[in-house]
């Protein structure tokens, strides 16, 4: 990318450049035509001085002015006097050799022995003369260029001065941006913290503010990130520690009871690593699954049937399935539909008290599908993070993997539906509505 | 020596109780942050195994609560995180040492020895005093060149009286090392264990004071 200030330097100064020039020009064009009218009143002038001195008679005198130095402008003008026939009456020294005067009255320009002259010519016709006043176009030339000459001088002196105090001048002007850039530029890779824009200027400062709104969301992003990968390695390395401590146990124990008791622990926590295993195994089925994937009509009834023979559940707790689920048909894949109904109950098993009840229930119109439990439900702030894969709220059980709502939330999308999670309204519990997705 | 172990995870729990509990140490379990602090703050610990992700707090937390208040008792950091940055964060919090889950039992019990040690100043792995040689590592004692079988309680009152000669440990002090919350305390268990390490090491070289408890008798008989 070029430098801003290098930009606007170039920008600047031919823009100063350009004006200048369009000055000089005009400036050239304007003088010029006043400068050829003062001329030529200056010709039609003398050329009616002269002929007033030879209106008088006095003729000769014209003829014997002495010759002088010519210099600069001087001898500008030259007069010649002819008489009708043709014969030269009188001259200025200095003069061309050529005849100045024409036929008709007026200005005329003329070429003279190489020299382009501009006359002026007056017709006597009583006196049978002809004054004819002219000036070299060449010497009017001089004139304007010199005037030009004087305006462009002082310009090479000016715009390289001019330049300068250009370049310091942005220097100066862009140095807030510059400091703001040095503190970007001094971070630390992972410094996400907003930048101050007190120091900038304003028009940069919605720049930093769009830049203070990136860096809120990368940082939100890799927290996030973070979080999943240290949700995941607690969930996996956790069950695994638990059983290589009570199997550790278990061949330091002397005693039978202890060794039986850390033996039981291993079994339990075999099983438990087993869900894990299967959770993320159906989890990866689901990332590699094929959208839409399979198309059939699936009964609700006969599918939550299977995902409730699946889980164990604790003998006190009492269940209540709505008959009219069985003939409410779901469009999709049957495994998607499993995977919802399972981990919801298994999620409302787990939450439960040994004493509660579980609930599945069928929305009116065949709109979806809705499980209740008994249990503490989720603290509001924490609803829309369950269904994140590893997520570990304040309410999470021991037994839990984190994993279970994030599947029946996958899977539900795979069904075209979604996962309404709320508190149960005047008692604890939580409430899940599986309905169609908006 | 009582140790707090603060992990969420049942199974993981116990076999720490358990298992720490075969090598010589009465200890206490928690699952929650709140449950830890409230135990912090009305019990002496001789070590802290700490699992970094609890469900109602982080254990950095907590360990900055401890350190914050002045707590130098000695943190075993316990984590499924073992990234060197989680590991610098970790000791950098105030963390004496880290374990990566999974872990070695007893592993995790040279570092909680090796923690404690450090933090009594010693530098030996072995208690000496008054002519008797205390190994923590292998729960047992040498009285002159002479191997002393101990019961783990025995272990645990002697290694008390011997960490500081001299000094009178109070029979609830002793108690406190002996029994976790959950342990029913025997009545006159520390008398019991007293007698024996008495026909153990030595009639003369653990000294009643009345009314106030034990101490270890400075100088060998």
């Amino acid at each position: 990318m070029t430098s801003l200030r290098r930009r606007l330097f170039i920008l600047l100064l031919a823009a100063t450049g350009a004006l200048w020039l369009c000055a000089v020009i005009w400036i050239y064009a304007g003088s010029r035509s006043e400068l050829e009218h003062v001329l030529d009143t200056r010709l039609q002038e003398a050329a009616r001085m002269v002929h007033s001195l030879v209106a008088s008679g006095n003729v000769s005198a014209a003829v014997s002015s002495a010759p002088f130095q010519e210099a600069g402008y001087e001898r500008q003008l030259s007069c010649q006097i002819w008489s009708f026939d043709g014969r030269l009456l009188a001259r200025s020294s200095g003069g061309p050799e050529g005849n100045l005067a024409q036929e008709n009255e007026g200005f005329a320009d003329r070429d003279i022995s190489g020299e382009t002259w501009r006359v002026y010519t007056i017709i006597d016709a009583q006196k049978g003369v002809r004054v004819a006043v002219g000036d070299r176009i060449g010497l009017r030339n001089r004139l304007v260029r010199d005037l030009v000459l004087g305006l462009v001088a002082p310009a090479l002196i000016i715009i390289p001065l001019l330049g300068a105090l250009i370049w310091f001048g942005l220097g100066q002007g862009l140095f807030p941006l510059n400091r703001v850039a040095g503190e970007i530029a001094r971070r630390h890779g992972d410094d996400m913290r907003p930048i101050d824009d007190a120091i900038a200027p304003s028009e940069v400062r919605p720049l930093l503010r769009a830049l203070n709104d990136l860096f809120g969301k990368v940082e939100a992003a890799r927290r996030h990130e973070r979080d999943i990968t240290a949700f995941a390695a607690h969930e996996l390395r956790t069950p695994l520690a638990g059983l290589k401590t009570q199997a550790q146990v278990a061949l330091a124990a002397n005693d039978d009871q202890i060794r039986i008791s850390a033996l039981r622990q291993i079994v339990v926590s075999v099983d438990r690593a087993t869900r894990l295993t299967r959770q993320l195994l159906a989890l990866a089925k689901l990332d590699a699954m094929p959208f839409p994937g399979q198309l059939e009509a699936i009964d609700v009834g006969l599918v939550l049937q299977d995902a409730i023979n699946d889980c164990k559940r604790p003998p006190g707790l009492k269940l209540n399935v709505d008959p009219k689920l069985k003939g409410l048909f779901v469009q999709g894949d049957r495994e998607c539909l499993y995977l919802v109904l399972r981990n919801l109950h298994e999620n409302a098993v787990e939450h439960s008290a040994t004493e509660g009840k579980i609930s599945w229930s069928s929305l009116p119109d065949g709109a979806g599908m809705m499980i209740e439990d008994e249990g503490s439900g989720i603290p509001e702030d924490e609803i829309p993070l369950v269904t994140q894969r590893f997520y570990r709220g304040r309410g999470t059980t021991s037994s839990g993997t984190g994993l279970g709502l994030s599947i029946a939330s996958v899977a539900a999308n795979r069904l075209g539906m979604q996962l309404v999670l709320t508190n149960r309204k005047g008692r604890t519990g939580l409430s899940c509505i599986i309905t169609k997705a908006i | 020596m009582r140790i707090l172990v603060i992990e969420d995870d049942p199974i993981l729990s116990d076999g720490l109780r358990v298992g720490l509990g075969l090598a010589g140490w009465t200890v206490d379990g928690v699952a929650r942050f709140a449950d830890a602090r409230a135990a912090l703050a009305t019990a002496k610990f001789d070590a802290v195994v700490l699992d970094l992700m609890l469900p109602d707090g982080s254990g950095l937390d907590l360990l900055a609560q401890m350190r914050g208040t002045g707590d130098a008792t000695p943190v075993i950091l316990l984590t499924a995180l073992d990234e060197i940055a989680d590991r610098i964060r970790g000791l950098d919090a105030g963390a004496d040492d880290y374990v990566g889950k999974p872990f070695d039992l007893d592993e995790l019990g040279a570092r909680i020895r090796a923690a404690v040690r450090r933090k009594d100043g010693r530098a030996e792995p072995v208690l000496r005093a008054s002519g008797i040689i205390l190994d923590p590592a292998g729960l047992s004692a040498v009285v002159e060149e002479r191997d002393v079988p101990l019961s783990r309680r025995e272990f645990a009152v002697l290694s008390a009286l011997m960490e500081r000669p001299g000094i009178i440990r109070s029979r609830m002090e002793l108690e406190d090392r002996l029994y976790g919350w959950q342990e029913e305390i025997e009545s006159n268990a520390v008398e019991v264990h007293i007698h024996n390490l008495r026909t153990k090491i030595g009639r003369t070289r653990i000294e009643t004071v009345r009314g106030l408890g034990y101490r270890l008798r400075i100088g060998a008989p």
